[in-house]
């Protein structure tokens, strides 16, 4: 065996020396909030409190295993209690619990103290992209993963924030107190800024809420952290942190934006323009199920090249898109997130690309007068 | 060994599959549950490694996310249902009768179809890969509604839950039976050994927590096919009713597979420190104390969900609380070793090794009780590694110091020592590898759950995954150590273990007869 644990050290120092060469994240990211500095250093104190038991009640231990052991000639004493020690170490972890539980306390119920803030933002989440609406500015966008897929497929070479960047990123001013009401359209999500301490649950046909108050501007990023479905790990979150002033620049900027979804109604568009119009709402809201090449994930998925839906009657691609599947949950209905303008593209877009060629279109017209 | 009567029962029971198929004998029944235990540890370590070699790097290369999710999900339930606590049945079914006394269990009928529901169950969970749609990918908390999304697998996974927890009551109904029945005169509750103590408290837990998963299950299945909505808001129901059914059997389910560990521990430390127990009083109190909170805290798994910060708070104090016990616990198994005159055979050295990683996965369950430090790590990798910890670290090597340890008694053969702890080496430094990192990971906030990670997490997951691959292999050479055991093992002494002191070791011979006590020994 001595060859053996000689090994086994040269290994561990191996290990550690290669640890140490390089720049590794080992604790908690510094919070760039006050509250999540009280949530830091109630870690670091819970940290050195159970380093100090760790290494009080293990110095005992080894100490025990090289002196007391058969093979140094230690006679096994016969002692089997003693009830002053056992009290004794009853009641001082009863102590240091108490001691700890003060600072969890009191960071808990700020934590917990959503009231007055300076705004709210309502977050949804949808499988598998986050919807934002500023309930005081009326801002109201949806945000999704920006990633290429052909990173994620190892086609192309991973960028810088790979899985970490959305098309449209959260914007908040900073120093203000931002409070964040959650729920969700369809299963569980959490959304989760590991940088801004928050981490709160979206439950669909519930609201929850949370808070937190950004010291300094910058970019933090999160990811949802329940368990969604197949792209739980491709739903970031990506918060911006910009000044009071560039806030209300970025305010005004989405409302006239906000047209952008509107259409002329005396206007009827070609199959052209639906169609390039279409290819950037099926990127943001049907490549994660269907694909990028309209391929699908038989059989829970299915294939819109040459698919049943795609290349049949206009009117059930439509339907399908508006109300979802009533067979298949997996389906949802879109008629709540996007406009008459973008499911006219969309649904022009599937009929006449991703291998499909129909030729023919879906006016924002026709979906209008289908919602009723 | 007056009461051993070496009578010939060949002729009274069938020989070959039949044997076992019809055995009611609590040892062919122990045996079952160990083999069965371990056939499906392989088929869960298994399924960790595909985890492992899709998260070695970032980007999607080995398998797609939704099978990557199904992956996680019977890794959960094979690991906890099929492989943890059938493992610790299959102590239970050997050697409980053994150590106080007793002929058999008292029902041993019934022990029979407890064993024979689980290769059903465990089939089913297999099976549920192969249907349309594959199996589940909702995590082993089954969450509503990710559930109702899914496709038949979800049945599938829901009966063999029911089927699971139809053999757990069966098994645990017979344990309190036998230990509040069949005792030797003399053997009075405190003069029990602790192992027939832990497994008296975590069949009482069993028989309280079982029937709760089985109602959330059973809600889950209404609610995909019979139109209820107990977990649809919609309907009036709510998602978060079932964390709390769930979690109120999930809790006690992390105690009733760590407590018949403790009690594996508590007889393993004291044989090789060749010194009593210290505190087997207090040690009783602590484990009952333990079991009882252990239903009062279910929902410092739910800290996210958006309680009233009042229950948030009671939760908080109350998870703290435990502490002290398991600390008791800690304490009391130091001060056997303290004084003793030790020495380090493979069983010791696991049980150590338990004793060491398990308390390090006790402090971070600490952490995690801090509900303002909880909500930045709930749900993360940090999660991943502290139950690991506790599961692997703790009931894993618990029960490979069993084994070690009651081998010889069981086949009268011995393992061989050198191969047994270069098992205890390579297990506890692969084991470390692949999960010590992780704590890292998670405080840097990787997301559990995900089968792609940013580029920020990519070295610690390369070396989690190396590890996990050496702690697999590393699982192969305890199955060879097993075969050339049971093969070519040298001859077992008597009493191979010096400081073992329980009614097997002192009053059978080894290997232990077919049938053991049938007159009951008399405890001084």
């Amino acid at each position: 065996m001595k060859a053996f644990s000689r090994l086994l050290f040269l290994a561990t120092a191996m290990l550690m020396a290669g640890l140490a060469s390089a720049e590794y994240q080992l604790n908690l990211k510094p919070a760039k909030t006050a509250l999540g500095e009280a949530v830091y250093d109630l870690h670091t104190l819970v940290m050195i409190i159970i380093t100090v038991i760790f290494i009080g009640v293990f110095g005992f231990m080894f100490y025990a295993i090289f002196k007391h052991r058969k093979s140094v000639g230690h006679q096994a004493a016969h002692f089997h209690e003693n009830t002053t020690v056992e009290i004794v170490w009853t009641v001082i972890p009863v102590f240091i619990l108490i001691g700890l539980a003060w600072p969890a306390t009191k960071a808990l119920l700020e934590m917990r103290d959503t009231s007055a803030p300076d705004m709210t933002i309502k977050v949804t989440g949808y499988q598998w992209k986050w919807g934002y609406e500023y309930l005081d500015d009326d801002v109201k966008f949806y945000s999704s993963l920006a990633t290429p897929r052909d990173q994620i497929q190892g086609d192309a070479e991973k960028g810088e924030h790979y899985l970490l960047e959305v098309d449209k990123p959260l914007v908040v001013p900073v120093g203000k107190k931002v409070r964040i009401l959650t729920t969700a359209n369809d299963v569980l999500h959490a959304w989760y800024v590991p940088e801004l301490a928050v981490k709160q649950d979206a439950i669909p046909g519930f609201i929850r809420d949370t808070w937190f108050q950004a010291e300094e501007t910058g970019t933090f990023r999160g990811q949802c952290a329940e368990l969604c479905g197949k792209e739980h790990g491709f739903m970031p979150i990506v918060v911006n942190v910009v000044s009071e002033d560039d806030y209300k620049i970025w305010v005004a900027e989405q409302k006239s934006a906000g047209g952008a979804a509107a259409y002329d109604p005396g206007k009827t568009y070609s199959v052209a323009e639906l169609t390039s119009a279409g290819e950037a709402v099926y990127k943001a809201h049907c490549v994660a199920c269907h694909q990028p090449n309209g391929s699908g994930m038989p059989p829970t998925f299915p294939a819109l090249t040459g698919g049943m839906i795609s290349t049949g009657p206009i009117a059930n691609h439509l339907d399908i898109v508006l109300n979802g599947s009533k067979k298949n949950p997996m389906m949802a209905a879109f008629g709540a997130q996007l406009s008459d303008m973008e499911i006219a593209a969309v649904v022009t877009y599937e009929r006449n690309a991703l291998g499909n060629s129909l030729g023919d279109s879906l006016q924002p017209g026709e979906v209008a007068a289908a919602r009723k | 060994m007056e009461a051993v009567h070496e009578h010939d029962h060949s002729h009274d029971h069938p020989t070959g599959l039949m044997r076992w198929v019809t055995t009611t004998n609590h040892k062919d029944i122990g045996t079952m549950y160990l083999w069965f235990s371990f056939a499906m540890f392989m088929v869960g370590g298994v399924m960790a490694l595909i985890i492992r070699t899709e998260l070695f790097q970032p980007g999607l290369q080995v398998v797609q996310p939704e099978f990557f999710n199904q992956m996680t999900t019977l890794h959960g339930l094979i690991m906890v249902f099929g492989a943890i606590m059938p493992a610790f049945v299959g102590f239970a079914n050997w050697q409980i009768p053994m150590m106080i006394g007793a002929p058999d269990m008292a029902f041993p009928r019934m022990n029979n179809w407890s064993f024979w529901l689980l290769p059903p169950a465990g089939t089913l969970l297999v099976l549920s890969m192969f249907v349309p749609g594959g199996s589940a990918g909702v995590g082993w908390t089954m969450y509503a509604p990710l559930t109702v999304q899914q496709g038949m697998g979800m049945d599938l996974v829901i009966f063999a839950v029911h089927i699971l927890g139809m053999s757990s009551i069966m098994g645990s109904i017979n344990i309190v039976t036998t230990i509040l029945n069949l005792r030797a005169p003399g053997m009075t509750m405190m003069k029990m050994p602790l192992f027939v103590w832990t497994w008296l408290i975590t069949a009482y837990l069993l028989i309280a927590a079982m029937p709760v998963l089985a109602g959330a299950v059973t809600m889950t299945l209404t609610d995909r096919h019979f139109g209820t909505h107990f977990f649809n808001a919609a309907g009036g129901g709510d998602p978060v009713l079932f964390q709390h059914i769930f979690w109120f059997f999930g809790h006690p389910e992390v105690y009733i597979i760590a407590i018949p560990a403790f009690g594996v521990i508590s007889q393993v430390i004291p044989a090789f420190s060749r010194k009593p127990l210290f505190g087997y009083a207090s040690m009783v109190y602590a484990t009952a104390s333990i079991a009882i909170l252990s239903f009062l805290v279910w929902a410092h798994h739910m800290y996210t969900v958006g309680m009233p910060v009042e229950a948030q708070l009671y939760y908080m104090f109350a998870t703290m609380l435990i502490a002290v016990p398991t600390g008791v616990k800690v304490f009391n198994w130091v001060a056997t070793m303290w004084k003793g005159s030790m020495t380090f055979e493979t069983p010791m050295l696991f049980a150590i090794g338990f004793l060491f990683l398990f308390t390090l996965g006790g402090f971070t369950g600490l952490v995690l009780a801090l509900t303002p430090v909880d909500v930045q790590l709930h749900d993360t990798y940090y999660v991943v590694a502290h139950f690991h910890y506790v599961m692997v670290a703790g009931a894993l090597f618990s029960a490979f110091a069993g084994v070690y340890f009651w081998l010889p008694k069981w086949i009268g053969k011995m393992y061989d020592e050198t191969l047994g702890k270069w098992h205890f080496w390579l297990s506890i430094i692969f084991f470390n590898l692949t999960f010590f990192v992780q704590h890292f990971l998670g405080l840097a906030g990787m997301p559990r759950r995900i089968p792609d990670y940013s580029l920020q997490f990519a070295d610690f997951n390369m070396i989690s995954s190396i590890g996990a691959f050496g702690f697999g292999l590393s699982q192969l050479l305890f199955l060879y150590i097993l075969i050339k055991a049971i093969r070519s093992g040298e001859k077992a002494p008597e009493k191979p273990w010096d400081g073992a002191d329980t009614l097997e070791w002192t009053h059978l011979p080894t290997p232990a007869p077919y049938h053991s006590f049938e007159t009951p020994p008399t405890v001084k």
